[in-house]
């Protein structure tokens, strides 16, 4: 049918004039161009949107507090005075655990289902790990307050504290109080709910290395594991990459999960085990009782600076692609 | 695009209309505080049914949501459980009367390991505490209004509302009233502040669930929540310096002790009321009421409900845990209805 539509677009002398372009519509070819480019344009023109009305409506704390915002360290609505700095060490170290337990956890399941498990198993094991990724996140702050914060309390706290505690330098991390509630905490509930992701998306991307690619390294002496490793995960490494962004997208976002088990306290503390806040737990917790015009505006541009962390790291994730893509990483 | 707009407006136009002409049913929008809730979708319900040509629609979005829109006119009255300020007010393009409508109190709950009865805390005791100055459950301050008990020498782990809260502006307007140094430190009431210490939990039932998970740990709730769930609570110190258990008759004492000095536009603080049976962490919570009403027959049904409200609406409240509005409260209220125009 395409065929048949091209000839006869070849053969129609070039017309103007709007019965013309009508019938050129006719075609499909400019029907299909003009209904995905309006589609297109209308994803640019709502992330523009948003961050048009989010430029609008921070105004007032823009003015006020300049770039102050980023490196103040108070968030004190009854004096008015705002910093979005414990907000943002907390999005960047939540997101961080989440991803130095996640990624590694994803990779290996990923690589199992993918490389070695039988077909079968493979496909009915990622239905499940499909199913997990559209648990609502408020199970996973449930799962976080009756599982996660107990256990951090009585068990893993104290042992973290005690052994890697008393390490210099790394020590600093882990140190008490411990109330079970606190950046790790958060962390590792971010880790379960991104590590769906990462497997999801990573298995996918490793299935489609062509199998002449296993077969030709397999040829050449190398084992099982020298072909995964040295052949199969160069090849889908932007893949994986990918999958891995993703994760961390969803983890700088996360609202309601985090907010049940982060302790919601706006300070910047060097142990993961101390109470801190997210960017996104903040907004969501103060948006609805904020009266002043001050404090609205300083959530707003809260929320902008998401957006923009957001905008660098996904900036960082290209660039770091393009890097490894020129290191010669696929054979071609 | 301008045409599909059009036809949109034109829909709704239609949907206006059919909706009007359904017998006439004046429509109310209204939004605001979370903590009278259940009680007013009682009366509104029940109003509903008394009345079946006006629907109220309540949105409990937060008082400070109930405000902003009120003042963006887009809906008919608001809802809070603060006053409006006096620059909140200075805002509004219209006059704006304060209606209280129930009442409320917050309590400290505890979990102390070992402590099993009700603890007595005095006014110095929950300002330092919840300032950081008092840190170990044995201080002084503490033990000394609690003769007989055994109280652990264990750090005090202090848990706050991580939401903005009318609660917090309640349990923040009592610590401001009690301590000076809160009040240069923290600041006067607000639905949150800077905390000086502790860890935060969003709503009641967070706040709750981490003072029962964690040893040690003191945080403040609603009173119904803590009547309805259960929840064992402290007696706190009043202004005339006893040691008061929350409940209804006590939190309506200390509106009716307020009840002598209330200002013409009922915004006032009923934390920390004289008199001896006076629970001090106590409050009203407010209907957001514009003083003149263009559309008389909206005008009509909201002086029709508070009318009501004030009278048959009350005996709805204790089965819902809310304190009954005093008598002197509800005459000078029955009075300022008709300063809606």
């Amino acid at each position: 049918m395409s065929a048949a539509a091209t000839t006869i677009a070849h053969e129609a002398p070039p017309q103007s004039g709007p019965r013309a372009f009508i019938r050129r519509l006719g075609h499909g070819d400019e029907l299909a161009h003009l209904i995905t480019l309006t589609f297109a344009a209308g994803i640019l023109l709502l992330t523009s949107l948003l961050v048009y009305e989010l430029w609008i409506n921070s105004h007032l704390s823009r003015s006020k507090f300049g770039w102050m915002f980023f490196w103040t360290r108070v968030w004190d609505p009854n004096f008015d005075n705002f910093g979005a700095a414990p907000f943002i060490y907390g999005t960047l170290v939540t997101s961080a655990v989440a991803l130095v337990i996640a990624v590694p956890l994803g990779l290996a399941s990923a690589i199992f289902l993918s490389e070695l498990a039988p077909r079968k198993i493979s496909d009915s094991i990622s239905f499940l790990i499909d199913l997990l990724a559209a648990v609502p996140s408020v199970i996973y702050g449930l799962l976080g307050i009756f599982i996660v914060v107990p256990l951090m309390r009585t068990t893993l706290g104290p042992m973290l504290i005690h052994s890697v505690g008393n390490v210099p330098y790394i020590g600093a991390l882990f140190r008490g109080p411990n109330y079970g509630v606190g950046f790790l905490t958060a962390g590792i509930v971010l880790a379960i709910m991104v590590v769906p992701y990462i497997i999801s998306v990573s298995r996918e991307v490793l299935l489609t290395v062509p199998r002449e690619q296993r077969e030709a390294a397999l040829a050449l002496g190398a084992t099982r594991w020298e072909s995964t490793w040295k052949v199969v995960l160069p090849w889908a490494r932007t893949g994986i990459m990918g999958s891995i962004f993703l994760a961390l997208a969803r983890a700088l976002g996360e609202t309601m999960a985090v907010t049940m088990v982060i302790g919601n306290a706006a300070r910047i503390n060097p142990s993961l085990l101390s109470p801190g806040d997210t960017i996104a737990s903040t907004i969501a917790n103060q948006f609805t009782e904020a009266t002043g015009d001050l404090y609205l505006s300083a959530l707003i541009e809260l929320g902008l600076v998401l957006f923009l962390i957001t905008f660098i790291l996904n900036g960082m994730a290209r660039i770091l692609i393009v890097l490894t893509e020129r290191g010669g990483g696929r054979p071609v | 695009m301008r045409k599909t707009i059009l036809v949109v407006w034109l829909l709704l136009g239609l949907a206006a209309i059919a909706g009007a002409r359904s017998g006439g049913t004046v429509l109310l929008n209204a939004a605001g505080a979370t903590f009278p809730y259940p009680i007013y979708s009682k009366w509104f319900d029940v109003y509903h049914q008394k009345h079946s040509d006006i629907q109220i629609n309540y949105q409990s979005i937060g008082s400070g949501g109930g405000i902003r829109q009120l003042l963006a006119g887009t809906v008919d009255f608001g809802a809070s459980d603060g006053p409006m300020s006096d620059e909140q007010l200075g805002q509004a393009k219209f006059k704006i009367l304060h209606f209280p409508t129930v009442l409320g109190a917050v309590v400290p709950t505890y979990n102390i390991p070992g402590v099993t009865g009700e603890l007595n805390f005095t006014q110095k005791a929950l300002a330092g505490i919840f300032l950081g100055s008092i840190t170990k459950w044995n201080d002084s301050e503490i033990a000394g209004a609690n003769k007989g008990v055994n109280l652990p020498n264990a750090d005090i782990v202090v848990v706050h509302r991580s939401d903005g809260s009318g609660t917090t502006y309640i349990w923040t307007d009592f610590l401001a009233k009690v301590s000076n140094d809160w009040k240069t430190k923290v600041g006067n009431a607000a639905t949150s502040v800077n905390w000086p210490v502790g860890l935060g939990g969003k709503g009641n039932e967070g706040v709750s669930g981490l003072v029962k998970q964690t040893p040690n740990s003191i945080g403040y709730i609603e009173l119904i929540y803590a009547v309805q769930n259960n929840i064992a609570y402290g007696k706190v110190q009043n202004a005339a310096g006893k040691f008061v258990k929350a409940d209804l008759a006590g939190v309506t004492a200390a509106a009716a002790e307020s009840a002598k000095t209330m200002p013409d536009d009922f915004r006032v603080s009923i934390t920390n009321a004289p008199g001896p049976n006076v629970y001090p962490i106590s409050s009203f919570t407010w209907l957001l009421i514009p003083g003149q009403i263009q559309d008389s027959a909206k005008r009509d049904a909201i002086k029709g409900f508070l009318a009501w409200m004030l009278t048959e609406g009350q005996k709805y409240n204790e089965g819902l845990t809310y304190a009954q509005l005093p008598k002197e409260v509800i005459a000078k209220e029955t009075k300022a209805i008709s300063l809606i125009q």
